[in-house]
């Protein structure tokens, strides 16, 4: 039995007195892919900003790669292969697509702290940028500004960012969010690519999406984890049909 | 160090803080209200003074002088609000400041071509004049004890505004989320009007308290401002309540250590280098507070939009 | 609009003349006028634009603070006054060799920067602009309590600086010449360390501070470097005014100055670089017209940087952008 890449331990966050990830306990393993759903305002984006350091949780811990990172900032996780998507779009508008996935190629080749020399111009940095592009099919797009993509577009350099930053783990905020079934499916073929290579932790509402792509799905409600198991197992589980699935399922 | 030099000081300190609170309530409600800077705040209190100056030319009383005052400076604060900030509100902080600081260089020199450069005086009211006997031995303005008094006086009155009443309300929501209390359909742009005209007088209210123990000349309200903005900034913007204990607390600090440094740092280091460091010193104590709540507490003591 | 061309390489080096037209006839001419003014008010002139160039200098500093960093610092005049003291202070004790007092001048502003940056990147907007203004009085009123050291009223400054013993600076052309060195200098500098790594991470960290941490950048770290060396440039600039000047007082670092400063680069247009310059002169040039029409010239002054604030969105340069888009049709 393999080491887990990401494990969370009894994860517990309050705001006031709402319980918001109430003894989250989960884990991803390698090469599988983890969704986890549920309804709005059930914590999913709560959870994911605990594991990628921009929340700090109440109680429980969290550990990557065999290490607890419960206490470290968010760029220290980054640095160690801990890649997000952001729910919201979050990329940088008045730079390139290019440069938005070349800056993310330079946090992990070699020291920011050059004051020479045109980091625009570097083949080294560049390079593998293009092809984190290819893989999400952008590539035609890289000299655009990022502020004129369109939606799917943006979403899909969300994920280029996350794949330049040679991430052990993928945390995947809701890829498909707002996008229109064609772009949904594109994004799902990417994804599908995706999976053998990288662990992913994918929070989603899109079901399609879901059932196509998960190894493994955990249901979450109001901060708790209702059940976890394989797709089979959770389309069948009546708890969650009647909790959530049961509005979802076409 | 005398005891009555330390109970001289520390009134002196709590005038400071009750003058700076003046200023910095209205200036960190409008802050945290309409998220404005306004840098312009300083010549509010400086038009406070002269207006008074000028309309006790005109009556010759001191009270009608301040009611008058109060009222004009009011309308001028709306008029600038009306013709200058209100186009301000949307736009980001650097351009609010440069404007803001136009308006300052333009009122600065607007006194010295209305009234001169030379400092006016304000005579205070006969019956405060005089000096009364705290204790055997210390003999303390009256007038000074007016400001503190007054000064707590507003604090106890905004306090409850603020606190239990429903436009109080209404600021205190506007402060943490402006955009949230507009969406539940409150007209925000009386609010503000209302936040900025209060403010407005507030801080002339405080320069014609000061008039009569300072002097009133151009650019008296430049050196305040950035005191009243440290005190915000320590206090946390848009709260009341952070701004009344910073400010006390500056007052304090700055009084006393201008007072007592060169005395303090006698006890580590000869006369001499002493006297020589000493105003140094006193004079970076307040900002070394800043630098030290600051750090601790980037958003201030009491922010009004919850922890940073 | 800088940042997109930055990033597309090829199309950059094409234009690479045409996107750099103004900044060469900025300094071409910067570098004609001692020709020009020795055939009219020579010592006016010379001085009158020295001082031009000083002050882009620490306009050029703010900008890579405001422009590229949304750091807007409203204290940036304390450094001009560091550098400015440490050639006072050194001179009055006789010290003039610039190979001491310019190092001191840098390691002063620096050394501030990097004591006060700790604590101001800490804060965010408002707190921001508020702690560096109250940082800025904190140096002025140090300056003033200096007795030694002229306190109130100032230092006047004997000698100008020597170099290993040789009168560089002396005379006035010689002067001008230095500071246009150092301005050319400055500029150079900045246009490289914005187009580095560096310089990419810190402009990506005033595009989208989270997203910059979490891709693994540590935004601070590259904010308080760059927050010291935009001090060490202004420390520069501190050093020459002195120089050029002969004096030095409080009243470099009053907290007004910190707001001309931002004045000039938000006049001439934030985030260009040449565009501090630009500013820098129309700032200085209208001041120093205006106060010869008239004592009270503040009064237009004042209502004429509220109009800027409020209308002229990217300054100079971008009234000349639209001018030319309207005029191309």
């Amino acid at each position: 039995m393999a080491d887990p890449v990401l494990r969370i331990e009894n994860l517990s966050k309050n705001f006031g007195g709402l319980r918001v990830t109430d003894e989250v306990t989960l884990d991803v393993m390698p090469g599988e892919l983890h969704a986890v759903i549920g309804p709005n305002g059930a914590g999913k984006t709560t959870l994911i900003n605990q594991v990628s350091g921009l929340l700090a949780p109440d109680a429980g811990r969290i550990a990557f790669a065999g290490e607890d990172i419960t206490g470290l900032p968010v760029h220290t996780r980054a640095a160690r292969g801990l890649a997000r998507s952001f729910q919201i779009t979050s990329i940088l508008p008045r730079f390139s697509v290019l440069e938005n996935v070349a800056l993310a190629v330079q946090a992990r080749h070699g020291s920011s702290f050059r004051f020479f020399g045109s980091a625009a111009d570097e083949d080294e940095l560049n390079s593998p940028a293009l092809a984190a592009l290819t893989q999400v099919g952008l590539a035609d797009r890289a000299d655009a500004a990022a502020a004129d993509l369109s939606h799917g577009e943006k979403r899909a350099l969300e994920i280029a960012i996350a794949l330049a930053m040679e991430p052990k783990l993928l945390l995947l905020d809701e890829p498909m969010a707002g996008t229109g079934r064609d772009e949904a499916d594109r994004l799902v073929a990417v994804l599908r690519s995706l999976k053998s290579r990288f662990p992913i932790m994918l929070v989603e509402h899109d079901m399609t999406a879901v059932f196509a792509l998960a190894d493994r799905i955990s249901v979450m409600i109001y901060g708790r984890i209702l059940t976890s198991g394989t797709p089979d197992e959770v389309r069948a589980d009546p708890q969650v049909v009647a909790a959530y699935l049961g509005d979802e399922m076409e | 160090m005398s005891t009555t030099l330390l109970i001289v000081q520390t009134l002196n300190g709590l005038q400071l803080g009750v003058l700076l609170f003046l200023i910095a309530a209205g200036l960190t409600l409008v802050f945290g209200v309409m998220d404005f800077i306004n840098l312009a705040h300083g010549v509010q209190y400086m038009l406070g003074a002269y207006l008074a100056v000028m309309f006790y030319g005109l009556t010759g009383n001191f009270f009608f002088a301040l009611i008058l005052a109060l009222g004009a400076a009011l309308a001028f604060g709306l008029i600038l609000e009306f013709a200058v900030f209100r186009h301000l509100y949307d736009r980001d902080h650097l351009d609010q400041v440069i404007a803001t600081f136009g308006i300052i260089i333009f009122l600065n020199q607007g006194v010295k071509l209305l009234w001169g450069a030379s400092p006016l005086s304000l005579p205070m009211p006969e019956i405060f004049s005089g000096s009364i006997v705290l204790m055997p031995g210390i003999l303390y303005p009256v007038w000074r004890l007016v400001i503190i008094g007054s000064g707590l006086v507003v604090a106890l009155i905004l306090y409850l505004l603020v606190g239990h009443t429903r436009a109080g309300m209404l600021v205190r929501a506007g402060a943490t989320n402006a955009p949230m209390v507009s969406a539940l359909g409150v007209n925000i742009r009386r609010l503000f009007m209302i936040v900025f005209g209060f403010g407005t007088m507030l801080a002339g209210f405080a320069g014609i308290m000061i008039a009569p123990i300072l002097s009133v000349e151009p650019g008296m309200g430049d050196t305040i401002l950035i005191l009243a903005f440290v005190v915000i900034v320590i206090g946390g913007i848009g709260s009341i309540r952070g701004a009344f204990l910073a400010a006390l607390i500056i007052g304090l600090v700055d009084t006393l250590g201008r007072s007592f440094a060169v005395d303090i740092l006698r006890l580590f280091m000869a006369p001499s280098p002493a006297r020589t460091v000493g105003p140094a010193i006193a004079s970076m104590l307040i900002y070394l507070l800043m630098a030290v709540v600051l750090y601790l507490r980037p958003a201030g003591l009491f922010p009004a939009k919850g922890r940073a | 609009m800088a940042d997109v061309a930055l990033s597309s390489s090829s199309a950059a080096r094409r234009s690479l003349l045409a996107g750099n037209v103004l900044p060469i006839l900025l300094f071409v001419a910067f570098a004609l006028l001692p020709l020009f003014a020795a055939f009219s008010a020579e010592a006016y002139l010379l001085s009158l634009v020295t001082r031009v160039m000083i002050f882009a200098i620490a306009a050029l500093s703010l900008d890579l603070l405001i422009g590229y960093g949304a750091l807007i610092s409203f204290g940036h005049a304390a450094f001009i006054g560091l550098g400015a003291y440490a050639v006072g202070i050194l001179g009055a004790h006789e010290i003039h060799d610039a190979l001491i007092s310019l190092p001191a001048a840098l390691a002063a502003s620096a050394l501030f920067a990097f004591a006060t940056g700790i604590v101001c990147l800490r804060t965010k907007g408002v707190y921001f602009i508020m702690i560096t203004l109250a940082f800025g009085q904190m140096v002025f009123f140090i300056a003033t309590s200096l007795a030694p050291y002229g306190g109130d009223d100032g230092l006047t400054i004997r000698l100008r600086s020597t170099l290993a013993g040789f009168s560089v600076f002396a005379s006035d052309r010689a002067l001008y010449y230095v500071c246009f060195a150092c301005l050319l200098g400055a500029y150079l500098l900045c246009r490289v360390l914005i187009a580095s790594r560096f310089g990419r991470v810190y402009r990506g960290a005033r595009e989208n501070a989270l997203r910059m941490g979490t891709i693994g950048f540590e935004v601070y770290r590259y904010q308080l470097i760059m927050y010291v060396i935009g001090g060490a440039i202004a420390g520069l600039a501190g050093f020459l005014l002195s120089n050029a000047t002969d004096f030095v007082s409080p009243a470099y670092m009053a907290w007004q100055r910190s707001g001309d400063l931002l004045i000039m680069v938000i006049l001439g247009g934030m985030g260009t670089l040449h565009g501090a310059i630009i500013g820098a002169a129309a700032f200085l040039l209208t001041e120093e017209w205006l106060s010869g029409l008239t004592e009270h010239w503040k009064v237009i002054f004042g209502p004429l940087l509220v109009l800027v604030a409020v209308f002229a969105r990217g300054g100079l340069i971008g009234v000349g952008t639209r001018l030319r888009g309207m005029l191309r049709g």
